[in-house]
């Protein structure tokens, strides 16, 4: 259990999808006008990266991995079938995606309303992908330990992109220097959150 | 039918060649492509390597996507151009992965995440669906090259300050354990700035790139 805890904080905050990895920065620049808006893409994000990164936790291990289909008999527990695990992550994350959005849209209408427009765009959010192709990488013993890892780099991301668009908000009525408007001090606030997130690190929990 | 018969390097073709280069820069105007940008920018070698990697895929990408724009229904189009590039993709990874393996090493998970390099993705949809072959493999090349001379640069400021090397080579002298054992800028106690070897300097450096580019350039400035 204590283990799962701190998985979970680490994934929020040392390994914060944004700030450490600069994953999903696109529509992290894009969609974060109005604190409004980001908090639907946020959501969105965490619901998504909750169940796509378990389906593929479980993908990886019982498909793709060296030795993976060795539950279908010995003859086929030499295969190695990793090298497509691009493909059938980003197809698992589509599908998924396309899925969730009809599932919301029949039982959450009002759900629906306010994630409808930026479900479609969360497929080609690299923190999505980026997710998955870490889950991999680190390699997790249990299925639960892959669901908070989701969870966790979802609600990271979400908490990024809140705080940018609360900045933002506010920084609209002063007067930033003409070529750096919008993007540029957008950027730089970033680097600038980003190493104050870099605290975290040497935390050991 | 005139435009059949224009010249392969007419002058509108040369344009999206080097429009992307600058006035409509992918990562500093468009917004497109910047979690790569960011991430492998600490050397020059793998922001080279990534550079390339993303040219070839937007290009050829951008062609057979262009080739079988009139068969592709418009409601499934995402998820076709997602299996074209993932599979371009592919062959990129396992090329990198036979040919030059420590730098597909320090790339890690960022080869896989060019699928959803929005680079990619934002051409097929804006350019390649409603063009001819020759002129999306122009415009994905244009991109890939925009894309690519600011990853250089970003990546040349962060490997010259913060270990003082180009491509792995001491240019700045060599650096001893004391000042007496030092070559070049080192022995006159110059330090490297280790903060430009960290994550968030990145993000520093492309903020400072886009404020000279539209100091110079300002009909690129937004307004509020």
């Amino acid at each position: 259990m204590q283990e799962l805890a701190s998985l979970f904080v680490k994934s929020i905050f040392i390994e914060n999808m944004i700030f450490a990895y600069f994953l999903g920065m696109c529509s992290y620049l894009a969609v974060s006008k109005t604190v409004k808006t980001a908090v639907g893409l946020g959501v969105a994000v965490v619901f998504v990266q909750a169940i796509t990164i378990p389906v593929n936790y479980l993908l990886d291990n019982y498909l793709l991995k060296p030795g993976a289909l060795s539950w279908l008999g010995e003859e086929y527990a030499s295969y190695d079938l990793s090298f497509l695990s691009f493909i059938m992550f980003i197809a698992v994350i589509a599908s998924m995606v396309q899925l969730v959005e009809m599932i919301v849209e029949k039982f959450a209408p009002a759900l629906y309303g306010a994630l409808g427009i930026f479900l479609p765009l969360i497929a080609v959010n690299c923190a999505i992908l980026g997710g998955s192709l870490f889950m991999q990488q680190k390699d997790f013993g249990t299925l639960t330990e892959a669901v908070t890892y989701g969870v966790g780099s979802g609600v990271g991301w979400f908490l990024a992109i809140l705080a940018i668009a609360a900045i933002r908000e506010k920084i609209a009525y002063s007067h930033v220097p003409a070529p750096l408007r919008g993007l540029g001090i957008t950027f730089l606030i970033t680097g600038l959150m980003a190493i104050a997130f870099m605290s975290f690190m040497g935390i050991k929990i | 039918m005139s435009e059949e018969k224009e010249a392969l390097f007419s002058k509108k073709n040369r344009s999206l060649l080097s429009d992307p280069l600058n006035d409509n820069n992918p990562i500093t105007v468009q917004v497109l492509g910047v979690c790569s940008a960011l991430a492998i920018t600490v050397q020059l070698k793998p922001a080279i390597v990534m550079a390339i990697s993303v040219t070839v895929v937007t290009a050829f990408s951008n062609v057979i996507i262009s080739m079988l724009r009139n068969l592709i229904p418009n409601r499934i189009r995402i998820i076709v151009q997602l299996v074209v590039v993932a599979a371009l993709v592919i062959l990129v990874d396992q090329v990198l992965k036979a040919y030059s393996y420590d730098v597909s090493k320090q790339l890690s998970v960022f080869v896989g995440l060019i699928i959803t390099n929005c680079i990619v993705m934002g051409r097929l949809e804006a350019f390649a669906l409603a063009n001819k072959p020759w002129r999306s493999f122009l415009d994905g090349v244009g991109n890939g090259a925009g894309y690519g001379l600011l990853l250089v640069v970003v990546a040349f400021f962060r490997e010259l300050l913060g270990s003082g090397k180009l491509f792995g080579f001491e240019v700045l002298g060599h650096k001893g354990v004391t000042l007496a054992e030092s070559t070049g800028l080192y022995a006159m106690g110059y330090e490297n700035n280790g903060l430009m070897l960290l994550s968030p300097m990145a993000l520093i450096v492309v903020g400072i790139i886009i404020w000279l580019q539209r100091s110079k350039n300002r009909k690129l400035i937004e307004k509020h």
